[in-house]
């Protein structure tokens, strides 16, 4: 069966080529999906995809612009992120807007394993990405991923608010590739198939 | 200055003068305690803008900025110890009660203890941090301190050093929290906290016992980084400490330098910054607007206030390029000159901007509940503003006059007519209302500016390479919420030797604990919203 990345909201070719996701067409593709159950993660991922819940979650700078997709003018909730949830229990991706730094970093350690599975991250600015401006701190860790891993990275010092919701539909995509049931490309993988 | 020198030599004849950019009385450091309290008792310096400590290589020290509210007068103190191993100074801190958490910074930073200070905890770094960053032999690498894998370990006690009257300094164990006290941990990450802050707070039923605030969950070491970068290159960091007010922090460290140059700024590029700071207060004032009201349960506001102040930031893309982080000033004026549709647009935004404030009022200021949980809720007096140095529209509501704009014009504000909004009450609903009243205020400077900026250079020549002479200088401004200062102490390089910057919020978090003592649980709320601090700009 045909693997489909169409996001009702934004047409395909409105997306920059994305190789990640390219990938992952293509792994399905060679993997080969039963129609059956690939309907059905279709139907699943259909939902999910329009209804990701982000945490609230924000530490400095990008945070505010956070705030601002989340407020009138950019209104998120028009492509399905409905409502900020202030616990990690209810939300389903975590966007890292902000400086992580030594303090802070068990603490974003600890908000990611209470969330429930599946989960997603985003890291939005340079300082999720790399530590930004503040690189060369003693402080400053140097990218989240070295805490937590990291779905979807949006660059910016800080994004605005169009890159951000770009950004989030990104991970859009990503959420209508995954497969539960007859999928090759399950988010975790069996401990086994790491070796 | 030589005023008050003499007066202090005539208490403490060891004290000598440092005339450089600053004029500096050297007090040596067991003289601290009488010259303070003779400053503060004797002649009404009651003030204490700020605390700074410093790494001489040779010396640890401290540098106290003290005003006067009465006379408006200023003194500089610098006390030092040579002994680096086990540093100690005397704490300041029942003179001046600011001093308390300036101090924790100064020990965290430099380890220098305070004798007399009732605790002697690190403010920012974790309590297993090893070694003292802002001093200069400390150890940069990532090894030293890698990133900590474990979850934070809090002291239900701290240490206090306490002089025996045999002149022996004693440690003393002092509880911050006792066994039988119900400590509930409200954030770092908590919505209503705006910001990683994280407050401790021991609760008896619902009333607040006692509030231990902990900083540092977005401490980026940012004083540290300045002193390895030349001057231009420290300007990004002023946007990125209070980023609602980017252009007033960034205006301090350009005045900053450029006085200590002897820069001379066009007129056009005071106006622009007069005009692009007041509109930072506008859209930092309806940030308040919005997250107060959202965390008093009323979304609507938020969104109404988002929408208003979209409108502003927009003016800011147009010219700076920005929306939240505009990178505009720079040293002898800004970056760019201003869009061809600046003018119209800043116009259309004050027409329009009543409507939006009568609209505001109609929502919430008149609301039965809001007012019910803002009015009478975490009052701060006068005296406590001043003695708790807070500054900005929170002193403010609290009837003490500090406008810096007032006290001390920089740009054109000496030449509009604006009125200093105080009002009396100190508590919550003042607090808020005084956003609104400012953002009137704001709006009449730049109506009185926006036709009259003058045709001109938007930026003075300077030299490629910029080296600031020998000495200490120190600037402030008035943030959207509160005096943002920076002090720097150059040795004529490219690179500051120290670059301090005067937090405008660590003196609230300092204030809090008093603020919300019994209290309900849920005000706590109400008033860290109403005291609207930017988490980034007091851990730096
Ligand atoms: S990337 Fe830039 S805007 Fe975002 S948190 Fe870091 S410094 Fe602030």
């Amino acid at each position: 069966m045909e693997v489909k990345v169409d996001l009702k909201s934004m047409k395909h070719e409105n997306f920059k080529d994305n190789e990640y996701i390219e990938q992952l067409v293509k792994e399905l593709r060679e993997g080969g999906t039963n129609v059956v159950v690939g309907v059905l993660d279709d139907v699943i991922n259909w939902g999910r995809s329009n209804s990701l819940w982000p945490l609230t979650f924000a530490t400095s700078c990008c945070g505010i612009e956070f705030m601002s997709v989340g407020a009138a003018s950019n209104d998120m909730a028009r492509f399905g992120f409905e409502v900020t949830r202030a616990s990690p229990r209810q939300a389903d991706f975590i966007m890292v807007a902000g400086t992580i730094v030594h303090k802070m970093a068990p603490v974003l350690k600890r908000l990611y394993d209470q969330m429930a599975s599946p989960k997603y991250v985003i890291a939005v600015g340079g300082c999720a990405i790399s530590g930004g401006p503040f690189k060369n701190s003693y402080h400053v860790v140097k990218g989240v991923n070295e805490i937590i891993p990291v779905d979807v990275y949006i660059p910016g010092c800080p994004p605005r608010p169009e890159a951000m919701l770009y950004g989030m539909m990104q991970l859009q995509r990503k959420v209508k590739l995954e497969r539960f049931f007859g999928g090759v490309n399950k988010k975790e993988k069996r401990p086994e198939q790491d070796k | 200055m030589s005023n008050i020198y003499d007066k202090i030599k005539a208490i403490v004849p060891e004290v000598t003068i440092e005339e450089n950019g600053l004029s500096m009385v050297v007090v040596p450091s067991e003289k601290m305690p009488i010259v303070a309290s003779y400053l503060s008792e004797k002649e009404s310096f009651d003030s204490l803008v700020a605390l700074i400590g410093n790494d001489w290589g040779d010396s640890l020290g401290v540098v106290y900025i003290i005003d006067s509210t009465a006379t408006n007068e200023r003194v500089v103190l610098k006390t030092s110890t040579t002994d680096k191993e086990n540093p100690m100074l005397y704490s300041v801190v029942n003179v001046w009660q600011s001093a308390d958490l300036n101090e924790r910074e100064v020990y965290d930073f430099y380890g220098i203890r305070f004798i007399g200070h009732p605790d002697m905890r690190r403010i920012f770094l974790r309590e297993d941090w090893e070694g003292y960053p802002l001093r200069k032999d400390y150890d940069m690498s990532p090894e030293a301190n890698p990133v900590p894998q474990t979850n934070e370990y809090n002291a239900d006690t701290t240490i206090s050093l306490q002089e025996q009257p045999d002149g022996t300094i004693k440690e003393e164990e002092r509880v911050v929290f006792a066994p039988e006290d119900y400590v509930v941990n409200i954030g770092p990450q908590h919505p209503a906290t705006h910001g990683v802050m994280r407050f401790r707070t021991a609760i008896e039923g619902e009333t607040i016992k006692k509030i231990d605030p902990i900083c540092g969950y977005i401490h980026r070491g940012v004083e540290k980084l300045a002193e390895g970068l030349t001057y231009p290159q420290t300007l990004h960091f002023t946007d990125r400490l209070d980023y609602l007010s980017a252009h007033q922090n960034r205006h301090a460290l350009c005045m900053c330098i450029e006085e200590a140059m002897g820069i001379e700024v066009p007129e056009r590029a005071k106006y622009i910054r007069t005009i692009m700071d007041e509109l930072s207060r506008i859209g930092s004032h309806l940030l308040l607007y919005s997250t107060l009201c959202m965390d008093l349960g009323s979304i609507t506001a938020f969104i109404y206030g988002f929408r208003d102040r979209d409108k502003i930031l927009d003016i800011f893309d147009d010219t700076c390029g920005g929306r939240l982080i505009m990178n505009y000033n720079k040293i002898g004026g800004v970056m760019a000159d201003i869009h061809p549709e600046f003018v119209t647009k800043v116009k259309n935004f004050i027409k329009y901007m009543p409507k939006g404030l009568a609209e505001y009022h109609a929502l919430f200021s008149g609301n039965i509940i809001a007012r019910n949980r803002m009015e009478g809720v975490g009052v701060l007096s006068k005296e406590d503003a001043i003695k708790f140095g807070i500054f900005g529209p929170t002193g403010r509501a609290s009837g003490w006059a500090n406008d810096v704009r007032k006290l001390e014009p920089y740009g054109v504000y000496d030449k509009v007519d604006f009125e200093q909004v105080v009002l009396t009450e100190g508590d919550t609903y003042a607090r808020y209302m005084i956003r609104l009243k400012e953002i009137e205020q704001s709006m009449h400077i730049i109506e009185q500016l926006i036709d009259n900026i003058p045709e001109g250079d938007y930026a003075a020549k300077t030299k490629p390479i910029i080296k600031l002479p020998e000495g200490n200088f120190f600037k402030r401004v008035e943030g959207a919420r509160g005096a943002f200062g920076v002090y720097i102490e150059s040795k004529g390089d490219k690179t500051p030797y120290r670059m301090k910057f005067v937090s405008q919020g660590l003196n609230l978090i300092g204030a809090v604990d008093h603020i919300t003592r019994d209290s309900k649980i849920a005000d706590l709320i109400a008033i860290g919203g109403s005291l609207d601090y930017v988490i980034p700009d007091i851990d730096r």
